[in-house]
């Protein structure tokens, strides 16, 4: 059977990481994807941090179609009556080059596909794979309904649910307490309305999320990313915490209430409704890695789990470029090599053991298993917006010290043996 | 606004047969019912008159979700063939 080099399962920021990087080789390359067009199936929260990955594909970003740079941050402790909000507004962060960007996927990925595809690496659009061919256990290419496309090497960039390596035996499904649901709406407002009412000048932008009362106790958090002429709205919450939770929720429905609360209402007002999307996310870091390449065949981004909740920021897409370049680079070794075999792709997971991305999953190792106690959601975004009230609340008693008021309120909540032990369990995030 | 509303302003492209099916017998013993409550879309409900659980396809945003809230293994999922389904143009 004739063979081309690189079969690519998924034209999103992995696949098309991997296809930019192998353009212009001496290498045959195509990308399938199950959407009409790069980005059709696409969601993110979303921002994107450049730090990690600007030099990884140096010419590409320059004139990429980001929405906006961020330079305020935001994260907001909701309780029951009120909310306590830490704002960062950094003019390092609004200085070139700018570290992160609020981004829309499917108004990205198209115009990367377009750039992928100007390197002459073909993408055929409409394309579902359906299963891979093997051969004496090695992957030798993938079918795609009636059709048969054999290669040397397949790059499993199908995703979070990665049908591919399933079937390729690297990995289970996930688990429900490995991933989290991820909802949102796009809101468009006008371009000067976001900036009046957000702070904003030209393309600064806000990533503001919220954590407490909204999940009712659920392990999770909500996001607001001002995009230029919309706003990103949503939640993520594991799933294995909408499973447990008693009484039993809706989930779609904490995201129409999070829009009603006084903390969100006001952002949004006025805002038209354009779309609304949902997607997983893979939150089991390096302890739900599966294997990541066997013969004939590699995983990148979301397909290898390659996501990370990092209490204060949700990472994936940095992954996602990252994997997909570096599983470039182990292929045009392999191809040097003339094998394609997995001792020869092992150099794929050395890549990937020396930079930034297996480095920070396991640093954040214990990250997962810290972020499920659900007193960070149902009982400290309470106290310390209990605390905050009472130091600032003046009646008609004489005002107590400070010091007092402080002692009375952590010693019901923090000062405990719960509560030291919670506090000294972040020392491993 | 419901979120038949918030659906209706997605673009879909919807195949004939649906891309997940549900193995009545096993949901038949399910009392959590998972997928109900995790389903971001709000596409599962239980048929009062049958008793078997149904699931609307047509509005589905293809997270996957149901199928690992799912943990009898009852949801059978597959992406929509190429070229159907949702349609995301912000994304």
């Amino acid at each position: 059977m004739e063979k081309i080099d690189v079969v690519i399962v998924g034209g999103g920021f992995a696949g098309l990481s991997c296809a930019y990087a192998l353009a212009g080789e001496d290498l045959t390359v195509l990308v399938l994807e199950r959407g009409d067009f790069s980005g059709s199936k696409n969601v993110t929260g979303g921002r994107i941090y450049l730090g990690p990955i600007r030099d990884l594909l140096p010419d590409l970003w320059e004139e990429a179609p980001f929405e906006r740079h961020v330079t305020k941050e935001a994260l907001t402790l909701m309780a029951e009556g009120s909310s306590t909000t830490l704002q960062l507004s950094s003019q390092k962060m609004n200085q070139r080059p700018y570290p992160s960007y609020t981004i829309l996927r499917s108004r990205f990925d198209r115009w990367f596909a377009d750039k992928v595809m100007g390197k002459g690496v073909y993408i055929v659009p409409e394309k579902r794979v359906d299963d891979l061919m093997l051969e004496d256990g090695r992957v030798v290419g993938v079918k795609t309904g009636e059709e048969e496309i054999g290669a040397e090497v397949v790059v499993a960039a199908d995703g979070i649910l990665s049908f591919c390596a399933e079937k390729a035996g690297l990995r289970k499904p996930f688990e429900p307490q490995q991933v989290a649901v991820g909802f949102k709406e796009v809101i468009q407002l006008p371009r000067g309305t976001i900036e009046d009412r957000f702070g904003l000048s030209g393309e600064e932008g806000m990533a503001h999320l919220f954590v407490g009362a909204l999940t009712k106790g659920m392990m999770g958090g909500g996001f607001l990313y001002t995009n230029l002429d919309s706003i990103s709205l949503g939640m993520v919450i594991g799933i294995d915490a909408i499973n447990q939770r008693e009484p039993r929720e809706e989930v779609y429905q904490l995201l129409d209430e999070f829009k009603q609360s006084p903390e969100v209402k006001k952002l949004i007002e006025g805002g038209t409704l354009v779309e609304y999307s949902a997607h997983l996310i893979p939150e089991g870091g390096i302890n739900a890695m599966p294997k990541l390449y066997a013969d004939g065949i590699l995983v990148v981004g979301d397909a290898a789990g390659f996501g990370l909740n990092m209490l204060i920021t949700v990472r994936g897409m940095e992954y996602a470029v990252a994997s997909g370049v570096m599983a470039a680079e182990a292929i045009k070794d392999a191809k040097k090599k003339g094998e394609f075999s997995v001792r020869s792709l092992a150099h794929y997971e050395d890549l990937l053991r020396n930079s930034f991305l297996l480095k920070e999953l396991e640093t954040f190792r214990h990250a997962l298993s810290i972020l499920k106690n659900p007193r960070w959601f149902n009982h400290y975004p309470q106290v310390i917006c209990d605390l905050y009230e009472k130091l600032m609340w003046v009646d008609e008693n004489p005002k107590p010290r400070l010091s007092s008021t402080a002692y009375g309120e952590l010693r019901k909540s923090i000062l405990t043996l719960q509560g030291m032990k919670d506090i000294l369990s972040l020392r491993r995030i | 606004m419901t979120i038949e509303d918030k659906l209706a302003q997605d673009a879909f492209k919807n195949d004939e047969a649906s891309h997940i099916t549900l193995d009545q017998s096993i949901c038949k013993d399910c009392r959590e019912r998972f997928c109900i409550y995790s389903c971001p879309a709000h596409l599962y409900s239980l048929n009062e008159e049958t008793g078997q659980m149904q699931v609307e396809f047509a509005g589905c945003l293809e997270c996957g979700t149901c199928m690992i809230a799912c943990i009898y293994g009852s949801v059978n999922w597959n992406y929509p063939r190429g070229g159907f389904g949702v349609q995301y143009r912000y994304g």
